[in-house]
């Protein structure tokens, strides 16, 4: 079976699954071993599995691999421990983490937000991440984050 | 990071490396000496380990639940021992490694679990400082500790892991060893970051569901139609074309699959056909309160009883009664439970991200028929963990399965199991009356609780439920009954809980288990009583508080709230405006809360809309002020998810709202904002704070309510269509 062909945080990579219809999410979390993108309901309701194709957030946990099109970038593409993104940085100043289950979809989520919107308001936020889910009640940590990334 | 080195020496110490770690461990510590190593309550050796470098590894029963307890923990042991932070790694909750110290709930991890850690430090400290003293030839008065290193006389130095030399401490742990002064605390009571944060938010973080072994293969379970259905049959066929697919397995009613992929083990839960017996055994949802009012009472607990309330509420001149009810809650971790089993050797270790992994590895090994020395259960952080949830019924699928396919099997539910098939919140009815006198002051109060039976107990393992295995499971609610007794000065009180004999779904505890319910039928009704009287509700409680602390607090909270000059509420117009007030003295023993919300409620639409809260908040020490904030936050949002939205639904088979779409909680656009006065005693002991400001918020945001509107909300949640009713009737 030929391997199907994706770029992933930067890197041309080749994937071999049996299935063209599973979705991206296992395909990163399992095959290539990226834990930043998250399984929470695998029905795209509470974006814990969001990553970037060509910068746009999407849900990767309803996204098949034969759809893929474009240039896939994870939370481990976004930034690192050594350079952080700023809103990867802006989550540590803001302390903006509980459980941090959700919080790949929280920065990446934003990340596209301020691709597009490099100066949103607060509401803008709100509105951005109204289908992204925390259950620990970290929101306002959050917005906060984002605000001060948007500022930098 | 600190966290990974934990996870990582977990794992080198197991013996058995993963190949998901690259990076060696910062300090390792040989297989053969960790099995030696004691877990009795009683020795500092269970708490605290001082390696050759002078590195300091911590064994807590207590676990983060993404709480910030390893940062907060770590700093208390960092403090006693006078050690930089990074020299300090924690290790918890691994049941052969750590002492059991309970589960981490009841907010009571850093109150117990980091003072019996604060102890074991402490005593630790002057054992080293008297071992120095010998080899200084001088008397250990004379001896400090400075960043690790022991300072003697003429500025001697003694390196703190050469005074142990990787041995153990052999101390019995002395409730009496000094403590440190707070007034010479450099780490306790600072907002110290996080040390997980930075792996949580670059995706280097090692999540129970990211977590990995060596030919593990993926398992899912296929759960009955109804609660109580049984398996009629299926067919294997149905999943032929899937590949990869290793075994079905049936134990009785417990049907899953094992598959090499995980996606493989998704499609054939989803596509195997399957045949249930049909069960309708629910009651009718719409009949919920009528069901549990006459459930079967097993017996009463008298929580409070003083005077003769029953007399006075005859003799009073005036009477008041209300019944409150509260919703069945699910969890709603946004990540669904996890667990890695694995057989080796007649011995299972199980990878889980439970709250109580003593307690977990006692159910697994009597559902197994083996002695409690065959399991091993072992801590991995998981999602957000608000209770009893299902991560303990997650590990039992994955080790029928792993025990049936003999290789490490991994198990996560998927969304329609958590929203499913963890144990729920029960459905909580409350009856109350009060007495007034001629001068309108409380003469009489009673208060009759509908709650299931037990305690914080044994949750029966849904996989051994269906098997037909025993897990020691019991009606375990958790300790509903905290907070029933109020903290207020009345003459006659009486408040009886009645203890069920069942409930609709298998109960257990979520955040503030009994107390939420208990103390929003408390202080709504009080705020009732205050109404009814023309009293203030913050004079009100004043008058009945015989508390100094408590009258600071609520003090401090009219100070924060500029309570006593607020707006007066316009009802005219349609969206109006409110304030309201609630206060708790936790389980009438520990942790001061105050709050004061502001709403908005939509009389036309019946929309709530949390504006803000307001809160003052004493639960004595404070170990780390960003993180109790952090964890404040969180009580309050999460809260007004419950009080405004959640509800769990179902027929009369199962329940129904099995996603985010059937059981929407709060979003970002619907998020309060939240100001707390904190106030830090650093001589008082430290209580909790993960649950107390929980148990407020409801009762708040009705008293709010009605100061709006005029309209009193006596059941949870305040859907638009309870608000419009309950307008329609005002």
């Amino acid at each position: 079976m030929p391997g199907t062909q994706l770029n992933v945080n930067g890197k041309s990579v080749s994937v071999f699954v049996d299935d063209p219809n599973v979705p991206l999410l296992y395909v990163l979390r399992d095959n290539l071993g990226l834990h930043g993108p998250r399984f929470g309901c695998g029905l795209g309701q509470c974006g814990a599995c969001t990553v970037h194709i060509d910068g746009v957030a999407v849900r990767s946990c309803v996204m098949p691999l034969s759809a893929v099109r474009g240039k896939v970038v994870t939370l481990e593409g976004l930034g690192s421990e050594a350079r952080p993104h700023p809103l990867q940085r802006a989550f540590i100043e803001e302390q903006a983490v509980q459980c941090g289950y959700c919080i790949n979809g929280m920065i990446m989520q934003s990340a596209a937000l301020l691709r597009r919107t490099p100066k949103p308001s607060e509401d803008q936020i709100r509105q951005e991440l109204a289908a992204n889910l925390c259950r620990c009640g970290t929101h306002l940590r959050i917005l906060r984050a984002v605000m001060r990334a948007a500022e930098t | 990071m600190d966290s990974s080195v934990n996870r990582r020496s977990v794992l080198k110490m197991s013996g058995l490396l993963v190949v998901a770690f690259s990076l060696a461990p910062r300090f390792t510590i040989a297989s053969a000496s960790v099995v030696a190593k004691p877990v009795t309550p009683d020795l500092v050796d269970s708490y605290l380990a001082i390696g050759r470098d002078g590195r300091i590894t911590v064994y807590s029963g207590k676990v983060d639940l993404g709480t910030g307890l390893r940062t907060a923990l770590t700093q208390i042991v960092a403090e006693e021992l006078d050690v930089p932070l990074g020299h300090v790694t924690l290790v918890q909750g691994d049941t052969l490694l750590t002492p059991d110290q309970g589960p981490s709930f009841g907010s009571l991890s850093i109150q117990n679990g980091g003072a019996q850690l604060r102890r074991a430090a402490a005593t630790a400290r002057r054992a080293l400082l008297e071992r120095a003293a010998v080899k200084f030839k001088t008397d250990a008065s004379t001896l400090s500790i400075r960043d690790g290193v022991i300072v003697g006389p003429n500025s001697r130095e003694l390196a703190l892991g050469s005074v142990v030399g990787g041995r153990m401490l052999s101390l019995k742990l002395d409730q009496n060893a000094p403590l440190k002064s707070p007034a010479d605390f450099k780490l306790v009571g600072k907002p110290v970051r996080r040390l997980d944060i930075p792996d949580k938010v670059t995706g280097r973080f090692t999540f129970m569901q990211d977590f990995k072994r060596p030919g593990m293969l993926h398992g899912r379970v296929i759960r009955p139609s109804g609660i109580g259905a049984t398996l009629v049959s299926y067919d294997e066929s149905s999943i032929s074309a899937i590949p990869g697919i290793v075994k079905v397995v049936r134990i009785e009613n417990f049907l899953g699959v094992v598959a090499k992929s995980e996606w493989s083990a998704i499609k054939a839960a989803r596509q195997l056909s399957v045949e249930w017996s049909a069960w309708g055994g629910l009651p009718e949802q719409s009949q919920i309160w009528e069901h549990v009012r006459h459930t079967k009472i097993l017996k009463d607990d008298i929580t409070s009883n003083r005077g003769d309330s029953e007399a006075a509420l005859i003799g009073a001149p005036r009477k008041l009664a209300a019944t409150y009810d509260f919703a069945i809650h699910t969890h709603g971790s946004i990540g669904p439970s996890c667990a890695v089993a694995e057989f080796e050797k007649g011995t299972l270790t199980c990878w889980t991200a439970s709250q109580a992994t003593h307690n977990l590895r006692k159910q697994l090994a009597a559902m197994l028929g083996v002695a409690d020395e065959s399991v091993r259960c072992i801590y991995v952080d998981g999602a957000g963990c608000y209770g009893r949830n299902g991560h303990e019924d997650a590990a039992a699928d994955a080790v029928l399965l792993a025990r049936a396919v003999g290789q490490p099997v991994r198990v996560q539910w998927m969304r329609a199991d958590e929203h499913g098939w963890d144990p729920k919140g029960p459905p909580t009815l409350l009856d109350l009356r009060a007495g007034l006198d001629a001068d309108g002051k409380i003469s009489a109060w009673e208060s009759e609780l509908f709650i299931p039976s037990g305690i914080a107990g044994f949750v029966a393992l849904v996989g051994a439920d269906h098997a037909g295995l025993n897990s020691l499971g019991q009606l375990s609610p958790g300790g509903v009954i905290n907070d029933l007794a109020i903290p207020y000065a009345i003459p006659n009180v009486k408040t009886t809980a009645h203890r069920l004999e069942s409930t609709p779904f298998k109960p257990s505890w979520i955040r503030s288990p009994g107390r939420m319910q208990n103390t929003f039928a408390n202080e709504c009704f009080l705020d009732e009583i205050a109404a009814a009287t023309g009293a203030d509700p913050l004079e009100l409680r004043l008058q009945y508080l015989h508390d100094a602390r408590g009258e600071e607090l609520l003090e401090r909270l009219a100070a924060l709230s500029n309570w006593r000059q607020r707006p007066k509420p316009d009802r005219q117009g349609e969206i109006v405006t409110g304030r309201g007030l609630a206060y708790i003295k936790y389980e009438l023993v520990r942790t001061y809360v105050g709050v004061v919300a502001e709403v908005q409620v939509n009389t036309q639409s019946g929309e709530i809309v949390a504006k803000r809260f307001q809160i003052a908040h004493d639960c004595g020490q404070i170990i780390n002020p960003d993180g109790l904030r952090n964890q404040i936050e969180g009580n309050v949002i999460q809260t007004v998810s419950r009080v405004l939205k959640e509800e769990v639904k179902f027929d009369r088979s199962m329940v129904t709202s099995l996603d985010w779409g059937s059981y929407p909680i709060l979003t970002f656009p619907e998020v309060p904002e939240v100001v707390m006065d904190l106030i830090d005693r650093p001589n008082e002991v430290p209580w909790g704070g993960g649950e107390p400001t929980a148990a407020v918020v409801p009762s708040a945001i009705a008293n709010a309510v009605f100061d709006a509107t005029g309209v009193r909300l006596r059941s949870v949640p305040f859907t638009p269509s309870k608000v419009k009713s309950a307008l329609g009737r005002a």
